[in-house]
């Protein structure tokens, strides 16, 4: 169907005009508010409190969302959100990795608060149209866009009956149809998702933004928790945002000289340091996957093993030659970093496209291992198939990497057959069924629309209509909290363990990822070292989420003189940039203890949300033996040595004698105990109770006393 | 024996920094090599040679995936 058929089939439901505000020092001071149930559109006022509390990105949506539910909401009530917001520092073009948005929503996984952080030129466009922040609530009878043009001064929800639902075609049909010209493709930017997201709870969102060298639309991904299938439970079909005008200084920060010079300072840095180091700008986040499989971290075969012989096929090296090469790759202008890779001219073998040349964004490291090693697969071209599919289909590589190792794990345990999965032989290594597996997700259909559901209700599936042995799916199954696991292996980190399991949304790495701190350079030794890392860095890297930033170009890139640095791993340059551009652009005058202080209150905050919503407490954070240590006889057997030495160093046990299982046992009683401390300890160093509720005392120190919060937090002291 | 990172490691005569970071498989690019607190160039890996008891630590400078 050609572009003004679309256009044409598209009936005007809402619309609002409006004078879009200004920025001032990074914020507009207002949102926008769409209410699909009703149809209706309206500016909102963003408060000195919201900024100071909450500063903008995930805080703001956090606020917004515990305003709009109740502690009944589900996941698909009309009143539940989804808000979008870049954060006050986002948009600025002179430092690498200034263009995130943030994402919020009651999660259909978690069923309570979960965020997400996404590239893509959505957060800033929509800033520059007005807007700090996209409040979307209520649901439409039929499929619709919300458009908001910027330029213009409208914003617009229409019927979108024709465009397809995937969204490598949908992006580009929205692009299309909402562009002038070539020239103003770049002015536009599409959040959808796809028919997978129709069909499980997986669903996650694309963000676009144009790549006019390689003449596409490009995408990516807020991937975690299943916002994608909270769209379309609202029937939104793409949320597009369109620009004119982008200029360098349009965030009308307060030193612009300073934001300037700063970002000098670290693009010299990335064109001199880059090469010996991670090579982002070759590798992107491809670098990963050969580090962790020498470091035993890799996970494969659903986290039984951190490596593989062929872990070689899927690193860096075999990725780099088949990318697209010699163009800018960032996912927001200026971002020299430039990790954004992608694969052109790339031709499926399978599903609705089959023959068709696409161009797959990634892969990233984290599509590698999950849908590649830790399904036991090492087949790039599978792998690249796979990642394209998993994104116009609006699915979380990572939740459908996790989720069908589990699935290949159940299975070759016999636990679900052939006959279960209609004939799909989910073997570990089987490609094939897993990309009919993720096409029947799409189609919902079969198998797949059972796996669509995710590990947690699938485990209560496999106990109830299969006879499941619950104890050994509860170890096996990698999710905490209702959220799949990222691909890293804990087990030989306790502080990745708790990392994992006491983030606040569930065991995504975005929080925590200390495994080399803690594993191999053994920095941190005692558990107040280890619960002062669980404060620090969650508290840091949340903080890039409030103000609209990327975390790669933090510790992806190191200056030279961070080595003779008291704390290198802290990379204190880098922090300290961040807190220069957000003094320069708001114009107020933070420390990196006011950096990490901003963070407390949100998180807290979102700690209570948790709370309200029904969970948050210390059950809540427990975490599935897989990531403490080896539950299976082969598994231990494949480092046997590792592990009788620890049972002689650690707990003084002479392993001689003792048959696997008993080893088992020991190792796992030790490391359940370890697992109890260090969540002690961190509780404590957050200023919460034994069971894991923020005190009151904590709640006032950081300003988050609001009356609705001290109740709730009062019943569980 | 010599110490790595705070945990024992066999030591061998003639043990360099290359020799040890290809036994314990370390290939992140962006690491820090000290003996006994005296930080080791990345030119001089091959030739600095750590002697018998020797605290050898290997900071890996990766706090991020």
């Amino acid at each position: 169907m050609t572009v003004s058929k679309l256009k044409e089939s598209h009936k005007l439901l809402a619309e609002y005009k409006y004078v879009p505000a200004k920025v001032d020092k990074g914020y507009t001071n207002k949102s926008l508010y769409v209410n699909l149930s009703g149809n209706k559109i309206k500016a909102k006022e963003v408060t000195a409190m919201m900024k100071e509390k909450f500063i903008g990105g995930r805080g703001f949506g956090l606020w917004y969302l515990w305003n709009a539910v109740t502690p009944q909401t589900k996941w698909n009530d009309p009143e539940n959100e989804i808000i979008i917001s870049p954060g006050p520092v986002a948009g600025i073009t002179q430092y690498p990795g200034a263009g995130k948005s943030l994402v919020v929503t009651l999660s259909p996984n978690t069923q309570t608060v979960v965020d997400s952080n996404v590239g893509g030129y959505f957060g800033p466009l929509l800033k520059f149209s007005g807007w700090d922040a996209l409040e979307v609530q209520g649901k439409a009878e039929n499929d619709v866009v919300i458009f908001i043009d910027g330029s213009e001064g409208v914003v617009r929800v229409e019927e979108a009956p024709e465009e397809a639902v995937d969204s490598h075609l949908l992006a580009e049909q929205l692009t299309e149809l909402y562009a002038d010209c070539e020239e103003d493709k770049r002015n536009i930017s599409v959040v959808s998702a796809g028919t997978a997201a129709d069909n499980t709870m997986l669903g996650m969102l694309n963000f676009s933004f144009y790549d006019p060298r390689r003449k596409t639309v490009r995408l990516k991904q807020a991937g975690r928790g299943g916002i994608g299938t909270v769209l379309r439970d609202k029937k939104i079909k793409g949320i597009v945002v369109k620009f004119k005008g982008l200029k360098g200084n349009l965030n009308n920060p307060a030193d612009f000289a300073k934001i300037v010079n700063t970002g000098v300072k670290l693009h010299k840095e990335i064109n001199r340091l880059d090469d010996y180091q991670n090579r982002m700008r070759h590798n992107g986040t491809t670098f990963l996957a050969g580090i962790m499989n020498d470091y035993d971290l890799l996970p494969t075969c659903n986290f039984k093993f951190g490596s593989h012989p062929e872990g070689e096929k899927i690193a860096a090296p075999n990725w780099v030659k088949m990318f697209d090469a010699g163009k800018a790759d960032g996912c927001w202008y200026g971002c020299t970093l430039a990790c954004s890779k992608v694969v052109c001219g790339f031709e499926l073998k399978t599903g609705p496209y089959k023959g068709q040349k696409v161009v797959v964004d990634g892969p990233e490291y984290e599509t590698i291992a999950g849908v590649g090693s830790n399904c036991g697969i090492f087949d790039r071209d599978y792998i690249l198939e796979c990642n394209f599919y998993c994104d116009t289909y609006g699915i979380d590589t990572i939740s459908f990497g996790t989720t069908t190792a589990f699935i290949m794990e159940c299975y070759e345990n016999g636990i679900i057959n052939k006959e279960i999965t209609g004939g799909l032989e989910l073997n570990f290594g089987s490609k094939e069924a897993a990309m009919e597996l993720l096409h029947q997700m799409a189609r919902g259909e079969g198998f797949g629309k059972i796996a669509g559901l995710g590990i947690k209700r699938l485990k209560e599936i496999f106990v109830r209509e299969y006879g499941a042995d619950a104890g050994f799916l509860n170890d096996i199954g990698m999710e905490a909290k209702g959220l799949e696991y990222a691909e890293y292996v804990s087990k030989e980190s306790l502080v990745q363990q708790a990392g994992f399991g006491l983030a606040n949304k569930g065991p995504q790495h975005d929080e925590a990822w200390l495994i080399f701190m803690d594993m191999v350079n053994n920095q941190l030794p005692t558990f107040e070292d280890k619960a002062e890392a669980l404060h620090y860095f969650p508290m840091f890297r949340t903080w890039l989420g409030l103000v609209g930033l990327c975390k790669l170009p933090w510790n992806d890139i190191v200056p030279e003189s961070n080595k003779d640095t008291e704390e290198p791993a802290k990379i204190i340059e880098h922090v300290q940039n961040y807190v220069d551009l957000f003094n320069a652009v708001t114009g107020q005058n933070i420390d990196i203890d006011g950096m990490i202080r901003q963070s407390e209150g949100v998180y807290q905050f979102q700690r209570v949300f948790n709370l309200r919503m029904g969970f948050g407490t210390r059950e809540y954070d427990k975490v599935p033996y897989r990531s403490m240590g080896p539950v299976t006889v082969e598994e231990y057997q494949s480092r046997q040595e590792r592990y009788d030495g620890q049972l002689k160093e650690l707990l003084g046990i002479d392993p001689e004698g003792k048959s696997t299982e008993e080893k088992i046992k020991l190792l796992r009683k030790y490391r359940e105990e370890q697992y109890e401390k260090i969540t002690d300890a961190v509780y404590e160093r957050r200023g919460w109770t034994k069971n894991g509720v923020p005190k009151l005392e904590t709640l006032q120190k950081f300003g988050m006393d609001f009356p609705e919060l001290v109740e709730l937090v009062k019943q569980h002291q | 024996m010599i110490k790595v990172n705070g945990r024992e490691f066999p030591w061998e005569e003639g043990l360099t920094v290359k020799k040890l970071l290809q036994k314990k498989n370390y290939t992140f690019p962006s690491i820090v090599v000290k003996i006994n607190d005296r930080t080791i160039a990345e030119d001089e890996y091959a030739d600095a040679l750590i002697e018998d008891g020797d605290d050898v630590k290997v900071i890996h400078l990766i706090t991020g995936g």
